[in-house]
Formats: C-alpha cells, structure tokens, sequence
C-alpha cells in the first residue's frame, strides 16, 4: 500500500496509506481537503488537480494530452501538474508527495 | 419582496436551533448537498441536521461508470462512493437507506414512510429520473432490463458472457456506451434506433455520423430508423420484431428510450410539477420550504432563456449547492453552463452547453476516426454549445466563452491553425471592440 503526503491548500500536511487505484480515489476515501473527484475520475471535471512535487514527477510522468488540454486555462497549472484520478497508485510512489491545489 | 429576503427572513426566524433537512434520494444531488452543508460547519457546529432518505439500499456512488468499466464480469468493480462512510457518520448524517418516502405532508412539515413519519424544516426533493420503457408489447418480460441503478447494473453483469448476444433499443449515450462496452467485452450486440440517426435529440449530423462509423467499425451492428414492435419470447430467448420485418434475436433486451421524471411524489403533495418538478433559480419548488434538484426538476435556464430538465451530474452538484446556499441563508441564483461527457471505446467525448435549436453547425478539424475535431453551434450567431471529440481544449474554451455570451469570428472557428486559446483571445477581443 503506497504512502501519500498530500498538502492541502490550507498548508496541512495529510499522510493516507490506500489501496485505491489512482491519487483522486484515495483522497476522497480519506476525505483530504480540496479533492473533489466530481466526474468519478475520467479527467473531466479537473477537481482534483494536483502539483507533483518536482523530486517525484519523473517516477508519476507527466500529464497526457487530456489532462493537459484541462488544465491549459487554469491560472494554478505548472509543468507538475496532474489530475490526481490520472495518477495510478503503483508501489513505486511510495512516499510520493503532492501539493493540493483546491478550488 | 424578493425571494433573496424571504430565504433571509426564514433563517433569520429558525436561527436559534439546529435546522432539520431530509433529503429524498441518494444520488449525486443528495452527496453534494451534504457535503455542501456540512462543508459550512467546518470550523464549528454543523448548521443543519441532515437525514437522507434513498430507496437504493446503498450510500451515493457515482453512476457513470455503470454502463461502463463497471460492467466486466472477469474483473468485477466495486461501487465507487462519492464519499466514504465515514463522512456521513463524522457529520452525524442520519441515513435511512432501502426506505422510499410515500407521502409529504406539507401541512405538518413531515415525509411519511412505512408507517412512520419524519419531521423537516427544509425539505430537498432528489428523487431523479426512470428509465422509460416504449410501450410495445413484451417490453415488459423479465429479460428486458433497463441499466441505471446498481442493482440493474449488477443483473445486466451477471449476464454478461462472450457467447452471448444482446439487443439495445435505442442508441443514444447509454445505449452506446453499454454497446461499447459489450463490444470490448467481445459481446455481440445490435443496436437498434427509431430515429434516421444515433444521438439525434444532442449533437448534429456529422457528430452522429461520426459515433455510427465508430460504432460499426468495433463491430456492432447498428441499425437505425427501426420501430421495434414486439419483444416475443421463443424457445427461451428473446425475438425483437421490427416494422420492416427483420427480427433480431438475443439472450436479454437492454433499453436506453431516455428517462422521465421522478415527480410523483411532488405532484401528491401539489407542487408545480411540469416535464419535473418545477423551481425557481433558487431551486426552490411553489412550496417555499421544499426545494428539489438534480434530473427530477425543471428550472429556467438564464443562458438558454428556456425552461430546462437536465439530466447530468454537474447539474445535480451545481443545483445542489444552489439549494445549499439557500438553506444557510447566502441565497445565490443557479447559473452555471451545463456541461456532459461521454466515454466509448478510446473516444472522450466532451459537451459544453446544450445545442438544442441551433441553426448553424460549425465542424473545427476532421469529423473522420481517429481524428479529433469539435462541433461548434451557434443560434442567430449566439454560440450554444460544443461538442468535443478527443479535444479537450476545445471544451475548455467552450466552457469560457458561452457563460459569458462571446463568440469568436465563425472563420476562425473552422481554422485549426488557431488554437482553441486563440480563439478564446479573438472573442474577447470581438466582445470588447
């Protein structure tokens, strides 16, 4: 089970162990502030859009041309960003740290 | 006296105590309302005391994935929750699953149920939409299902073999979603449409000449501008009869006619009811202290001028924050665009906005397979709605210019050597010239 640090917009750091599939589902099943997952997580609703801290966006990749055509009008995306329900939860980001962005 | 100080006034009386709301339905209006008035305690007490009251014996889930990645027997998926138990139990939710209310009592303030009533200050209506089933004679037959609930979703699954064959009647999006995804599956399916083409009440011509090439080539057989007029069973299976004479065979019937209202209930109680239960901007329905959202209800549109039944989950969020804020006493008038997607094979597709009466469809790329393109609509040169195939940055554009009523110059539209956010900049520019 993969180990997350999720900091929240309000700067709170929330550590969630989960056997869910993808960075999105976790987050809503431990109700982490600022992810809402509306759309169920097929990249259409872009809530639960998250920065990939710049030492683990090798290890997660970045966005597909989905997420990033999503993202292309938000004034908060960077090259880091990710929607958190295109983000597979594999046992290689363990310890993966991201950064909320909220709404 | 407008409706902002009536909603003022009202909590201005009940501030004293704790509110009680009871919610009827358990679909994603009913999640997002708890989470909207519950997410206003945060910092302190919880404002409302919220029950919810559903006849599906399970907490919200999302519904989409139903008529999709849900559907495969090999891997089978669990329900996806919008939110985790543990949010209604921390929040002290009271659920009341498997119960279907019978009667309000707008008298007493009070919903009955089995013989027990419960008391409301507020009471929100989320009791969503029905499947319809055409009359024709044999819809009714047991292997005849409709796919909108969990528990049809988990029958059709259990269905689901490669060696079997299926029959949907009617292709628009669950059809055609449920047909794709018997079709990765390796399902045989025939999909079977009344109108000359598929999606025809949503997109244009050249959109459904798209998804009927698309759905041909993974290999379902389509046929539209078919009136089926029996389902008969013989020999254990099922023959649906057409008026042309073919007859197709199959194992089970799954039907996607599109849906009505859940209005009954609001109608006893003598509400305005009308194609849904009819409110006003604040959700709010002719009885001031019952408020109603989501596919049962029926609103006036300010961007479309039209009176509106939507039938899609942001617009059951975004009228449930609306009823939300209403209930906290910050009243805000429900004006979001409306916006869909629909997920078949490799191909995303992505509405803004609602294209009925367009006059004029403007096709930006190459409307062939394995190509993204996006259809543009537009009434007397006002910009109505997009469709979005694979292009997602034409919808996100979409979504910025019809809320706000601008339009870019329609031979930029068709020029795909201007990008989408180009073609925002020229509209804004147009609108401010």
């Amino acid at each position: 089970m993969p180990k997350v640090t999720y900091v929240t917009p309000s700067g709170d750091e929330v550590v969630v162990n989960s056997d869910e599939p993808n960075l999105m589902q976790a987050a809503v099943t431990n109700q982490v502030e600022g992810i809402l997952g509306d759309c169920g997580g097929v990249a259409s609703c872009a809530t639960c859009h998250v920065h990939i801290d710049p030492q683990w966006i090798d290890k997660v990749g970045p966005a597909t041309d989905i997420e990033q055509g999503m993202l292309e009008l938000e004034d908060n995306a960077t090259d880091n960003s990710r929607l958190g329900c295109q983000v597979k939860l594999t046992p290689e980001l363990d310890g993966l740290v991201v950064r909320v962005v909220g709404q | 006296m407008s409706a902002e100080t009536t909603i003022a006034e009202q909590n201005a009386e009940q501030n004293a105590e704790q509110k009680k709301c009871v919610i009827v339905g358990s679909g994603h209006s009913a999640a997002q309302l708890c989470v909207s008035l519950t997410h206003a305690g945060r910092s302190g007490k919880i404002p409302v005391e919220i029950t919810v009251i559903g006849d599906e014996p399970h907490a919200p889930y999302h519904r989409p994935p139903l008529s999709k990645t849900y559907l495969n027997p090999a891997a089978p998926e669990p329900l996806q929750f919008i939110r985790p138990e543990n949010f209604y139990r921390e929040n002290s939710i009271e659920m009341r699953l498997g119960k279907r209310v019978e009667s309000i009592d707008r008298q007493a303030k009070q919903v009955c149920l089995g013989g027990e009533t419960i008391p409301y200050d507020v009471l929100a209506l989320a009791t969503g939409s029905t499947h319809r089933r055409p009359p024709i004679p044999g819809i009714d037959h047991p292997d005849v299902l409709t796919l909108q609930t969990a528990a049809q979703a988990d029958v059709i699954r259990d269905r689901i073999r490669s060696d079997r064959c299926v029959v949907v009647i009617g292709a628009g999006f669950i059809g055609l979603e449920f047909a794709a995804s018997l079709r990765k599956l390796g399902v045989r399916v025939a999909v079977l449409e009344r109108m000359e083409r598929v999606l025809s009440r949503v997109t244009s011509l050249d959109v459904s000449r798209f998804f009927e090439a698309m759905h041909r080539h993974h290999g379902v057989e389509l046929h539209t501008s078919v009136n089926v007029t029996a389902v008969d069973e013989v020999e254990g299976r099922l023959v649906v009869r057409t008026e042309n004479g073919s007859d197709f065979t199959a194992d089970f019937v799954v039907v996607g006619a599109g849906a009505a209202p859940n209005d009954q209930l609001a109608r006893q109680a003598g509400l305005d009811v009308d194609n849904g239960v009819r409110v006003n901007e604040y959700n709010q329905t002719s009885d001031p202290d019952i408020y109603a959202m989501g596919d049962c209800c029926n609103q006036f549109h300010p961007i479309y001028s039209a009176q509106l039944r939507i039938e899609s989950v942001q617009n059951a969020l975004d009228q449930a924050k609306t009823v939300a804020a209403s209930i906290l006493g910050k009243p805000v008038k429900q004006n979001t665009m409306p916006w869909f997607w629909s997920d078949q094979y490799d191909v995303k597709l992505q509405i803004a906005g609602v294209s009925t009466g367009f006059d004029q469809c403007l096709i930006r790329g190459s409307a062939k397979l394995g190509e993204s393109f996006s259809a543009w609509y537009l009434k007397q040169g006002r910009l109505l709605a997009v469709d979005a195939i694979n292009d997602a940055r034409a919808y996100a554009v979409a979504g910025k210019l019809i809320p706000t009523g601008m339009c870019p110059r329609l031979e930029l539209i068709t020029d795909t050597n201007i990008t989408p956010k180009e073609l925002l900049q020229s509209a804004k520019e147009e609108s401010n010239a």
